[in-house]
């Protein structure tokens, strides 16, 4: 029977539920047909808590004008833009346009680039736009992004699309959670597995001393313990505690977004999760990116991508006169946000299972090529599949091919370590190697087509063809036991002087993951060129590296950039996740006038032309064999 | 003679560098030319702060369990917590049991320690222990507490009594997951005396070990209860003082309690 309190009940849930979707984010049954074409170059944007209802639970959430996600600011290439952003929290806010090429002073980080934006005040951005694409805004404020801080942000091109298409819609993919995240965070500072539900038990040994046989399934679990890690530390805060989200719907809410068969339907995929890195697939139907940071690359399709947290990534599909399901897992398989593409409201498809959790492998302790090593002959091409067979030390003892590390790698290149160590680096890839030709970690097995960053190329000849004059490396180190997150060992908090780059100068920038986690890796105010080992130039005699704003390290990895700085001031640099940025992994990049440069012979000269002169690319095929992915 | 042995005791910590920090230029400075240098100081603080800079406490229940041997009925508590941040802390530990049988606090001791990570997996810890049963000794305390390889959680420290006897203690304790909520959990324990201390029952040497499993249900990570069994036995000099008093130098109790922490 419907009483009076059941109806009012239900009428404020739907009024609720509609309210707090602004139209881009609302469900094809909430009448979005794809995205509105206006654009504006003023804004007025008021960040304050709201009540949200995620698959029908109340939570509270902090918001731009009362919505989550927050309302998409859709903008003209060549404009000047007005944002004025007015703060109703009891605490300090902030904007942070990603991506966005602004002035310093406009960049919105507190205490690096402006003082922040005081509780019960209003703060005027203002800056020209340089550039067009999908981007994103999030707070930059203690744990606001986490509670629901971010939106898209979309910038249409001064000239016309590079690529033609019929409708488009955002897919914000972003994870919520009914906790409290400075007491999730607290609680991985005390207890930093406590999260994981999905650590290796008796059963899984018993499945792996079957497969592998009791010794090599017992030296691998020994191996592991006397390292103090975890293969299944994938993800810090996970399915357990996030409900993963597309637009603000749970997968019950199931976002729907209606097309005609035929169209060319552009998605424009922003990962605006606090602490997510998601494999996006939807079955059945190739994906192909056409624009990457929010700038135009040369179309390359697949089937799935792995998408690091703050990466955005544009693709067009053509889907015919059928339902598909849009899946985003996250990295450990705990957890997926669900949404549906279809020509007919109601029609949806079945989502796939979730697939068995990847586990990390000794290459992501990066010591690969010391496995190779220890297999007889010195690391050459094709050997690294061999690397990870000895995930599973076959002689069952698990000294066995430790022993071997420390010696016997002689023309290897070993990794440099200048920084300090202490309690807070935990350990240090021994010798990290180039990923990029490899897919997202975990990705390494799927029978179907995958993208890596090593296919990327940016649609636009590079601009700035210098050779690099100078080279910084920078190690991200951890100490995952005592949940400890730095950039050489140095936490934020004991930053003393930051990084110097010189304005238009051609510097390189070298980041080396001595952690056992991908760390999506994002720096203010410039674009770097993502510097591809075997690739140095096109038939044309140009060079297209692809321009990002963010770089997802993989473990063990050891990757390099290069740089111009285009503007001066103080800009931040951080991991963003943001539990690791809270951590301590952030640093600031000061960009000083030319003039200020010291020579060369003081702050190191460039690199050798060669990337990495002692490695040879890694291939990525099916010689991942042993990959743990099934284990 | 009990003052100066607690200045000697809070010595070390007065040497411990916790905040050697001297006005120097500040790290970035850019964006005090636009929006001025006192805003973007405590800015600059604030933000440094909040990303590094974190202070937490822990409460943790490691044993709260009662124990039956033949009919004798005991109450444990082994509990610990501290607040700090990620190099120092203050640690405060207490154990002890509770007759039921007797309806008496048998044995009861606090601690207080100050805690710096030293080495990635390990804490130096020092400072004091309050026994407050059977009889009101003070000790000094160095220990070391921390996750040896393969996952032992590990606990060892030296005491320096008031009365100038130095003794010890070791704790071990491993977590095996039979599911993700189904944990066994072996715990082993001992102690050392460097010399009899005949009003304790100690002998010189190693005195006791204790070996036990608990296996425990994590209805949530940090809310578990248990069960569990434990041997106990006393070594040396101190089972030939046990055997004296005609006391069993041998036993095996059954506990069953509860693990919590927040």
């Amino acid at each position: 029977m419907l009483n009076r309190r059941h109806f009012i009940g239900t009428a404020a849930t739907a009024l609720a539920a509609q309210s707090l979707l602004p139209a881009w984010a609302q469900s094809g049954r909430q009448g979005n047909r794809g995205l509105d074409p206006l654009t504006r170059n003023q804004f007025d944007l008021t960040i304050g808590r709201t009540p949200v209802r995620i698959d029908g639970r109340a939570g509270h959430a902090v918001t731009v004008n009362d919505t989550l996600p927050a309302p998409l600011i859709r903008m003209q290439e060549g404009e000047d833009i007005v944002l004025r952003v007015t703060n109703t929290l009891d605490e300090w806010s902030s904007i942070h346009w990603h991506g966005l090429l602004v002035p310093a002073s406009m960049d919105g980080v507190p205490g690096v680039s402006f003082p922040g934006i005081a509780p019960r005040s209003t703060f005027e951005y203002r800056f020209p736009l340089k550039q067009a694409g999908t981007y994103w805004y999030h707070s930059h404020s203690a744990f606001q992004e986490q509670l629901g801080l971010y939106g898209p942000l979309v910038i249409d091109p001064a000239r016309t699309e590079a690529q033609s298409y019929d409708r488009e819609f955002v897919i914000v993919l972003s994870d919520w959670t009914f906790a409290d995240p400075h007491r999730l965070f607290a609680q991985l500072k005390k207890m930093g597995d406590t999260l994981n539900y999905q650590k290796r038990t008796a059963a899984d040994l018993a499945a792996d001393a079957r497969e592998d046989g009791l010794g090599a399934a017992l030296g691998n679990r020994a191996m592991w313990g006397r390292m103090r890690m975890m293969p299944t530390d994938l993800a810090d805060v996970n399915g357990a505690q996030y409900t993963y989200l597309v637009n603000g719907h749970g997968p019950d809410d199931d976002w729907t977004g209606l097309f005609e068969p035929g169209e060319r339907v552009r998605l424009r995929i922003i990962n605006a999760s606090a602490m997510s890195i998601f494999n996006v697939r939807i079955p059945g139907l190739p994906m192909t990116v056409i624009n990457a940071h929010g700038l135009d690359v040369r179309p390359v399709t697949f089937e799935e991508f792995q998408i690091g947290t703050a990466e955005t990534y544009d693709v067009i599909v053509e889907p015919k006169d059928r339902a598909y399901r849009l899946v985003a897992a996250s990295i450990d398989s705990s957890g997926q946000a669900l949404a549906t593409l279809t020509p007919r409201l109601g029609e949806t498809a079945e989502a796939p299972p979730l697939r068995p959790r990847p586990l990390l492998t000794m290459k992501d302790m990066g010591m690969s090529s010391m496995m190779a090593s220890d297999m007889a002959t010195p690391a050459e091409p094709g050997m690294e599949g061999q690397g990870h067979a000895l995930t599973y030390p076959e002689t069952g003892e698990p000294g066995g091919t430790m022993a071997g590390m420390g010696m016997d790698h002689g023309d290897m290149t070993m990794a440099d370590h200048h920084h300090p160590m202490g309690a807070g680096v935990a350990n240090v890839a021994m010798n990290p190697v180039s990923r990029l030709h490899e897919p997202g970690l975990g990705l390494e097995r799927v029978p179907h087509r995958t993208l890596s960053y090593a296919q990327l190329r940016s649609l636009r000849p590079n601009t700035d063809r210098r050779p690099t004059e100078r080279e910084v490396e920078i190690h991200l180190t951890s100490n995952m036991e005592r949940y400890m997150w730095s950039f050489d060992g140095v936490k934020f908090s004991e930053v003393e002087e930051s990084i110097k780059f010189y304005e238009g100068e051609r510097v390189r920038l070298t980041l080396v993951n001595d952690t056992m986690m991908p760390h999506p890796i994002h720096l203010h105010g410039m674009f770097f060129d993502l510097v591809i080992p075997d690739y140095d130039e096109d038939e044309d005699g140009e060079r297209y590296l692809p321009g990002l704003h963010t770089i997802l390290t993989k473990p063990g990895e050891k990757l390099s950039v290069d740089i111009t700085p285009p503007e001066r001031g103080d800009w931040a640099f951080h991991c963003h996740l943001l539990y690791h940025m809270h951590a301590g992994m952030m640093q600031v990049v000061s960009v000083l006038p030319r003039d200020d440069r010291p020579p060369l012979s003081e702050i190191g000269a460039g690199p050798p032309q060669a990337t990495h002169p002692a490695e040879t690319p890694v291939k990525h095929d099916m010689d991942h064999g042993e990959h743990g992915g099934t284990h | 003679m009990r003052t100066a042995f607690l200045i000697g005791l809070l010595a070390p910590l007065t040497l411990t560098p916790l905040h050697a920090q001297e006005q120097s230029d500040p790290p970035w400075e850019a964006a005090d030319g636009v929006y001025g240098p006192e805003a973007m100081r405590e800015a600059r603080s604030r933000v440094q702060n909040e990303n590094g800079d974190i202070r937490y406490g822990l409460a943790m229940i490691d044993r709260l369990e009662w124990q039956d041997t033949e009919g004798d009925g005991t109450l444990v508590w082994d509990v610990q917590g501290y607040y700090g941040g990620d190099i120092n802390k203050v640690w405060v530990k207490s154990e002890g049991d509770y007759s039921l049988t007797d309806d008496e606090v048998e044995e009861a001791e606090v601690q207080l320690l100050y805690s710096r990570a030293i080495f990635p997996y390990f804490d130096l810890q020092t400072g004091i222990r309050q026994d407050l049963e059977p009889d009101g000794l003070s000790h000094a305390v160095l220990g070391i507490q921390g996750l040896a390889p393969y996952w032992f959680e590990t606990d060892a420290a030296l005491f320096l009594s008031e009365e100038g006897d130095l003794t010890g203690r070791m704790e071990a304790e491993v977590e095996w997951f039979l599911t993700q909520r189904l944990i066994l959990q072996p715990r082993l324990e001992a102690g050392l005396s460097a010399q009899s201390i005949e009003e304790r029952d100690l002998g010189a040497g190693l005195t006791d070990v204790s070996l036990g499993a608990r296996l425990r249900y994590e209805v949530k990570r940090s809310f578990a209860p248990y069960v569990g069994a434990e041997w106990r036995s006393r070594f040396g000099e101190t089972a030939d003082l046990q055997e004296r008093l005609g006391l069993e130098t041998d036993e095996v109790v059954v506990v069953a309690g509860l693990r919590a922490w927040f």
